[in-house]
């Protein structure tokens, strides 16, 4: 079972940035108003933010790293570690790491590591940092995690496209040994590969001119094999079982009273699946923050956003105990328990 | 568990469809209101009342109510 802990790593603060393009789901372009009021009403999410073509998940993550060193007074120089969680690099290769290690103007002794997790890639992001980071050989590292899903998805597939918005994040990891252990509980189940999949253009299906050819799957859902599949029944099953099992969990092993934390943040689904998994843990609505209403499911980095756009008041310059839960693609799941430091900063949400 | 009791929570997670037009042998997927939405809330009433976990399999490879039942009593054995 992989619950374990990881002391001396303490999170400095978090920044995200999302593109300034608001797309109104009650305005779609391709499907009615019926219909989508229907799934305003189910998923919760009416509006969010859309790339323009020229932008990728890096450029929003730089943007976002620069406004973060800059408000918790870091140097680029000081960087020796850097993770990004993505499905949506800019390249097939080179890693994406390394180019927002340029760009920022962090030193070549720096470790770079693309990880192309989804929705659990926070939580498992802040593991593969923090176990880097333990052992005090590294001092300061960036953890940058988002997606421009907006890229991946059919604009006729409404199983997939008024759901997901763009945006990425920096967290500041930093080695203090006076830091609180973070608990972690995470796993996966391969069995459900196929639940969240885009099939073509990995090298079990090479795109070919096939991989092009629009089909319809059913009515209001129409796509090519390069783009994203998400079958809605599968992963909501899922996530209203595995969530509260992984929550479960870690605070059982680590003995952890539910009543002591002051916020969970769960990945940001759907507005169904997450009261779902809030009532399944009795948890009171005011600690379970929701951002998907704006800027939907915003993939990996829909932790952090919630964080910077539901918390910044309650939790900026303080101690807090938070749990974090991240579930989807893999399918993979992760939850994390930590308290923040009094310097804990939060900085205002950036656009790019 | 009955198939009567079922059939009414069944019934239960639609919000514009008469509870009289679901019955053991209804083909769900011919009710106007059913979608890929509807499907969710029958996933969470499932999860609620009968503690089981419906794959979304088990949903496509039925049509009618009764046949749905029947996986949950499946699962639930």
């Amino acid at each position: 079972m992989a619950t374990f802990t990881i002391p001396n790593v303490s999170i400095k603060g978090v920044a995200c940035c999302v593109p300034p393009a608001i797309v109104e789901n009650l305005k779609h372009s391709f499907f009615s108003q019926e219909d989508m009021e229907k799934f305003v009403d189910a998923t919760g999410v009416k509006q969010r933010r859309r790339v323009e073509k020229n932008v990728c998940t890096s450029d929003l993550c730089v943007k976002a790293g620069e406004e973060l060193l800059k408000s918790i007074n870091w140097s680029p120089s000081d960087i020796e570690v850097i993770v990004l969680i993505t499905q949506s690099a800019d390249y097939l290769l080179p890693i994406s790491s390394a180019l927002i290690q340029n760009r920022l103007g962090i030193s070549t002794k720096c470790i770079c590591i693309d990880i192309p997790l989804g929705c659990s890639g926070y939580v498992y992001g802040m593991s593969v940092l923090g176990a880097l980071m333990n052992s005090g050989k590294f001092k300061k590292g960036l953890l940058f995690a988002g997606d421009t899903s907006s890229k991946s998805v059919s604009k006729k597939d409404k199983s997939t496209e008024p759901l997901f918005g763009d945006a990425a994040s920096a967290t500041a990891f930093e080695y203090n040994e006076n830091a609180a252990e973070m608990k972690f509980d995470l796993g996966s189940d391969g069995s459900g590969y196929e639940a969240i999949i885009i099939k073509d253009g990995g090298f079990r299906n090479q795109t070919t001119v096939d991989s092009f050819t629009e089909k319809e799957y059913q009515e209001g859902i129409i796509r090519n094999d390069c783009q994203l599949v998400l079958d809605g029944m599968e992963v909501f099953s899922f996530g209203i079982s595995q969530a509260p099992k992984t929550v479960n969990a870690l605070v059982d092993f680590y003995q952890i009273d539910k009543s002591i934390v002051d916020f969970y943040i769960f990945h940001q689904a759907n507005l169904m699946m997450n009261k779902k998994i809030a009532k399944k843990l009795k948890l009171e609505d005011e600690k379970v923050p929701i951002s998907l209403d704006e800027f939907g499911n915003t993939s990996s980095a829909s932790i952090p956003m919630t964080i910077v756009t539901r918390l910044q008041n309650q939790i900026n310059n303080k101690s807090s105990k938070l749990i974090l839960c991240g579930f989807g693609v893999g399918l993979s799941w992760g939850t994390v328990y930590l308290e923040t430091t009094n310097d804990f900063s939060i900085v205002n949400l950036v656009e790019y | 568990m009955d198939i009567n009791s079922f059939v009414a929570n069944f019934a239960g997670i639609f919000d514009d469809t008469d509870s009289s037009l679901i019955t053991a042998t209804t083909k769900f997927r011919d009710l106007e209101e059913w979608n890929s939405l509807v499907a969710l809330s029958l996933i969470s009433m499932v999860d609620d009342e009968y503690d089981v976990k419906l794959k979304g399999e088990d949903i496509r490879s039925s049509n009618t109510v009764e046949e749905i039942y029947n996986k949950v009593v499946a699962n639930k054995a």
